[in-house]
């Protein structure tokens, strides 16, 4: 079988894993910058997210002020109102901005939490096996199959309103794919011979995890997580719908989509705009996850 | 013309017989209506959505029944008669009426439909909608068997009634499905599947063939109904769609021929667009916010709701949010009812500018102002609707009296729950009557009726005058005296009245006979479909 | 293998019983009962409909009740669809929730390997970067936006299929193409990535230098190795999409099941929501069982002990 190729056993499979370490991420980051896709990437999601958190500012009107003589008016750029109105008469392109500060908000904390338990959980599992790894993923199970929504109005009437239960209610639920993917690769992972070697070599079980099968999982984790990216942000605006989610006037990208498209017919600005700059910040983080996943692919150096 | 059709019918029958697969070409008229929620149950006992009613509206006649416009008719009983104290009604039931498997109906079937409505056993959420009927509460309450219903069979073809108080609305409450008589052959043989397809006998236009759960409900002619040589359609097809969206696509699309609702965002694109089929008119509701009179600051200071009902602009929000046509709301029961005087709060006659200046000096009066606003919290249940409204309504507070309005949304059981404790400042709501009369609305806001009473509103004046109008059996007398209860509530102030409703349907131009009502009945038995 | 599916599947009981416990619990503690409506019942009303759902009782009672009526394979009647039961609801939703979500899956691991592989090959080519911006477009636009999208296009404006209902093929096609398309971009992504890693591995590199034939390389072991990850992610992923989409549901009018986890929580349906989440739950623990054996197939480092 090729896959016991025995160019895998060899010594030079185990020194570069060993002396890595604390090169990683700056050789990563050198060769991310080598790669233009990623970097124009990097400087489109920063100019969004500049747009977001600065912008607000420089529109000259409120996130809840409503303009009576102008309900769902098209876009204006001589009346003032560039992404035109919503349903209430405000201004979209103050609504649009404001809402990516708390989407971007929630894209990037419910994303690292989810990813921060999912690679732990699932590298440990997948590297114990046997007992802990069953009862482990049973857990999992557990937790796909319990009912989310009550979980969250649970939250909700326990703990009240508050942002930070957005992230722990998303991030709660969305680590689970991530773990067992994570899990998948170290099952494989762990039978390669540089991993025996270095069991071999006395190193604990914690660094084993932590320096070696974690890197060699980041490929798939990468591309996950900018695919958690975009479920993680529309998921908010469910949480909404169950009242834990944002309280008008604030709204979020999601939020706004979700209006928009019941509207979609009569005034498309409504939909067109948000959707347009989730999309953007989306095409960005692709972009930057595949330069992420390349410059830290252990493979190809 | 109906012979016309019994030959077509005769036709195709022949032509089926010598081309059994032509058998389609005897042409069955169908009616697709959209029908809004699947069914929680087709027991008239049990069911309390208005998408139910629809169907067991077409396949159930009570003794009363509404025509095409929704004003009452004779249904099983042909006549009747009212004793002078207004306490004894007696049915006369027509002697031809069957069940659609042929048994005859008698006065036996409906005391025995009614006694198993206020059964605790059945567990009836409705169940008080017959507690005028003497002994029906106590039943109800476990406090007497249910035998002691006080109905009585004459004869198999009179039935008597007697009530515990003069109800001047009884009649119309009989149109309520509750009171619908249902097959105790079919329920004590088949016991909770009585309703299913092969299982359920009805005694109305129409009978069930299909159920599918989720996907549609099909029913058919009952060829046994009283009246079926009048009913011009074969079969009906409910579908249970519930994004008014996706209804309306569906209707667009030919796939129905009325639908539930509108989407509310949609309505002026309607207007504009598919005007001949669209149906809009007024509805018998009430769209409000509840103030939580529990609470200070609006405890102890009636006028600071007024300034709050006051400074919302319903012309405006009609106008621009609601779009719906809907009608500004300066009293709680909604117009319509025959005989009765509409009643309206004191400044209902002034100018929208007027109402905020005298808003203003309130609050300043209470020592509210830029340092010290008003602050408010207001509670709503998800959905677009609503947020619109509460959005506008907040806006206009504000931008109007400079009251800081924080926004809460809760899921509808949620809510409900918050509502039901008054754990709110302020809350939305709306009441839809369930019979055609004002006590269906004043009913509400008695100090006597508990967690329902949407402000934690009691007056004793109010309480009297609703009693008193209980035992008044002279109609003008008591919707004077009715009249006089609503005038107390809207000085009160515990509810802000906001717009009547009104009712959107998609109604095709191949269904002739559909009549906009107050109760929004369509019964299918009334509709013609024509190609 | 045989011994430890055996034992995986003897192991689903405590973890089917530890779901339907919390479950039991966790949504009774939720506020609002399954009778509250808009119009609030007077007490002995309230009291009545109680007692015929025996939720008067203690809850340990109700819970040992409920674990009974469990085991005999009666999961009650549903507190809100109250002419069915839940048994009945689930069996009559299942079929078109599997058809609707079966063939939509089934598409997806297709075309989304597919355009995945492709991908990887030709990486960094305008195919690629075509193919990967597509599946962004499917990732980024949530299906409560192209399910109305493809209904008013196709099915009002055009009129070229209906824009809902369930039955015929026609109606089919729209709501399996609107949920197929997120998978599909899955998918793809996830095969592309793992693809490129595995076409630079060392054993990829030794196979190609070997002078095995490419597609030989290529499908049988670069593909196989790539399915590792997009596996993982099929198993809880096929579970959530052949019981039904609440969204797809709504949208085209189709009597699947997905709306029973929505609704059955928002209406506080005890009954409905324990039948529905034990129901998905064996799918669950079934669907990671198959991924877990297949992680064995696809790469025989893989060991159980």
């Amino acid at each position: 079988m090729v896959m016991n190729d025995p160019s895998l056993a060899g010594p030079g499979a185990v020194r570069p894993m060993t002396v890595r370490g604390r090169s990683l991420w700056g050789d990563a980051g050198r060769r991310l910058l080598r790669n233009k896709a990623a970097v124009a990437a990097v400087i489109i999601l920063l100019l969004v997210v500049l747009a977001c958190f600065v912008g607000p500012l420089l529109v000259p009107y409120e996130l809840d002020e409503i303009f009576w003589d102008a309900i769902m008016t098209p876009p204006d750029w001589a009346g003032g109102h560039l992404f035109g109105t919503d349903a209430n008469g405000r201004d979209l392109l103050v609504r649009t901005l404001n809402g990516g500060q708390i989407s971007l908000m929630v894209g990037l904390v419910a994303t690292a939490v989810s990813l921060t338990i999912g690679v732990l959980y699932g590298a440990t599992a997948g590297y114990l096996g046997g007992r802990a790894d069953s009862v482990m993923m049973r857990l999992v199970d557990v937790l796909y199959s319990l009912p989310f929504m009550f979980f969250v109005i649970l939250l909700m009437v326990f703990f009240g309103r508050n942002i930070v239960l957005i992230f722990v209610a998303i991030g709660a639920v969305e680590w689970l794919d991530m773990a067992r993917i994570v899990r998948g690769q170290t099952l494989s992972i762990k039978r390669k011979e540089f991993i025996e070697a270095a069991r071999a070599g006395g190193v604990r079980p914690v660094s084993i995890i932590r320096r070696h099968i974690i890197p060699n999982t980041l490929g798939p984790v990468v591309v996950y997580m900018t695919l958690t990216v975009p479920k993680v942000i529309l998921l908010e605006s469910f949480l909404s719908f169950l009242g834990l989610g944002v309280q008008e006037p604030m709204t979020s990208w999601g939020v706004l989509i979700s209006e928009g498209a019941a509207n979609m017919e009569s005034s498309w600005w409504m939909l067109v705009f948000p959707a347009g700059f989730l999309a953007v910040t989306l095409f960005s983080l692709n972009f930057i996850g595949d330069g992420i996943r390349d410059a830290l692919d252990p493979k190809d150096r | 013309m109906r012979n016309f059709r019994k030959f077509l019918t005769c036709a195709g029958l022949a032509l089926a017989l010598t081309l059994p697969a032509a058998a389609s070409l005897r042409a069955e008229i169908v009616l697709k209506r959209g029908n809004g929620a699947e069914p929680e149950s087709l027991d008239p006992a049990i069911s309390t959505g208005v998408p139910e009613s629809f169907i067991q509206i077409d396949i159930f006649e009570g003794l009363v029944h509404p025509g095409p416009d929704g004003t009452l008719r004779p249904g099983v009983a042909e006549s009747w008669q009212v004793s002078d104290d207004g306490l004894t009604y007696t049915f006369k039931l027509r002697p031809d009426a069957v069940w659609s498997d042929g048994s005859p109906l008698t006065a036996k079937d409906f005391i025995y439909s009614w006694a198993r409505m206020v059964d605790p056993a059945t567990a009836s959420n409705y169940a008080f909608i017959l507690w005028p009927i003497r002994n029906a509460e106590q039943i109800t309450k476990g406090e007497m068997p249910k035998d002691r219903l006080a109905a009585e069979a004459v004869d198999d073809h009179t039935l008597k009634v007697t009530l515990r108080a003069p109800t001047a609305y009884f009649l119309q409450m009989l149109m309520h499905h509750s009171a619908y008589p249902v097959p105790r052959q079919a329920i004590e043989k088949f016991g909770p599947e009585w309703t299913r397809p092969g299982n359920i006998v009805t005694n109305g236009a129409y009978t069930i063939q299909e159920w599918v759960p989720q996907g549609h409900i099909k029913a058919v002619k009952n060829p046994r109904f009283r009246d079926a040589a009048s009913v011009q359609i074969d079969i009906v097809y409910y579908y249970p769609v519930e994004e008014y969206g996706t209804e309306l696509k569906q209707f667009r699309a030919g796939e129905l021929h009325t639908t539930y609702d509108v989407p509310q965002e949609q309505i002026p694109w309607l207007e504009q667009n598919m005007a001949d089929q669209f149906r809009n008119s007024p509805y018998f509701g009430t769209y409000y916010y509840g103030i939580n009179v529990t609470r200070e600051p609006f405890k102890s200071n009636p006028k600071l709701r007024h300034a709050l009902a006051m400074a919302l602009d319903r012309d405006i929000l009609i106008k621009q949010i609601t779009k719906g046509g809907e009608f500004p709301a300066y009293g709680w029961v909604p117009p319509g009812v025959p005989g009765y005087e509409q009643q309206q709060v004191s400044w209902a006659g002034t100018d929208q500018k007027t109402r905020v200046a005298d808003a203003k000096k309130i609050l300043a009066d209470a020592g509210f102002d830029k340092s010290n606003p008003l602050k408010v919290e207001l509670l709503y249940n998800t959905n677009d609707n609503h947020k619109k409204i509460a959005i506008a309504i907040a806006g206009m507070w504000k931008q109007f009296l400079g009251v800081e309005t924080s926004l809460r949304n809760e899921e509808w059981k949620v809510y409900l729950e918050s509502r039901n404790k008054k754990q709110f400042e302020v809350m939305r709501a709306a009441w839809i009557g369930d019979y055609v009369d004002p006590y269906s609305f004043l009913e509400l806001l008695r100090g006597d009726i508990g967690e329902q009473n949407p402000a934690g509103y009691s007056n004793k004046d109010y309480d009297q005058a609703a009693d008193k109008a209980a035992n008044e059996k002279d109609p003008a007398a008591r919707f004077k005296l009715l009249a006089e209860a609503e005038k107390t509530l809207l000085a009160d102030m515990p509810i802000i009245p906001i717009y009547f409703y009104t009712q959107q349907h998609m109604v095709s131009d191949s269904v002739k006979g559909w009549q906009d009502n107050l109760m929004d009945w369509h019964p299918t038995r009334y509709l013609r479909v024509e190609k | 293998m045989l011994t430890y599916a055996a034992r995986r599947l003897l192991g689903a009981i405590p973890t089917l019983l530890v779901i339907l416990t919390i479950t039991f619990f966790l949504i009774r503690l939720a506020p609002g009962g399954p009778f509250d409506g808009e119009r609030t019942l007077p007490a002995e009303i309230e009291r009545n409909l109680a007692a015929a759902y025996h939720l008067d009782e203690p809850l340990p009672l109700q819970y040992v009740r409920y674990l009974g009526q469990v085991l005999q394979g009666d999961f009650g009647p549903s507190f809100k669809y109250k002419d069915f039961s839940v048994t009945q609801l689930i069996w009559s939703g299942f079929p078109v929730s599997l058809q609707l979500g079966g063939t939509a899956m089934l598409l997806a691991v297709v075309i989304g390997t597919a355009l995945g592989a492709f991908a990887a090959l030709r990486q960094n080519s305008g195919l690629d970067y075509g193919v990967m911006g597509a599946a962004m477009v499917g990732i980024a636009v949530p299906n409560f936006v192209i399910a109305p999208l493809l209904t008013l296009v196709l099915g009002v404006h055009l009129g070229w299929l209906p824009t809902g209902g369930w039955g015929s093929w026609q109606q089919m096609l729209l709501p399996v193409l609107a949920l197929a398309l997120p998978q599909i971009a899955y998918i793809a992504r996830m095969t592309r990535a793992s693809m490129i890693e595995l076409l630079r591995s060392n054993f990829i590199r030794t196979a190609r230098a070997k002078g095995l034939p490419e597609r030989v390389t290529i499908f049988r072991h670069a593909l196989k190795g790539a399915l590792l990850p997009v596996v993982s992610y099929l198993g809880p992923a096929t579970a959530a999409v052949i019981t039904g989409s609440v969204v797809i549901e709504q949208i085209f009018g189709i009597p699947g099941i997905g709306r029973y986890f929505v609704q059955g929580a928002l209406n506080r349906d005890y009954t409905l929501v324990m039948g529905v989440v034990i129901f998905y739950g064996v799918l669950i623990i079934v669907f990671n069982l198959l991924v877990d054996l297949a992680y064995g197939l696809l790469d025989p480092r893989v060991r159980y002990d």
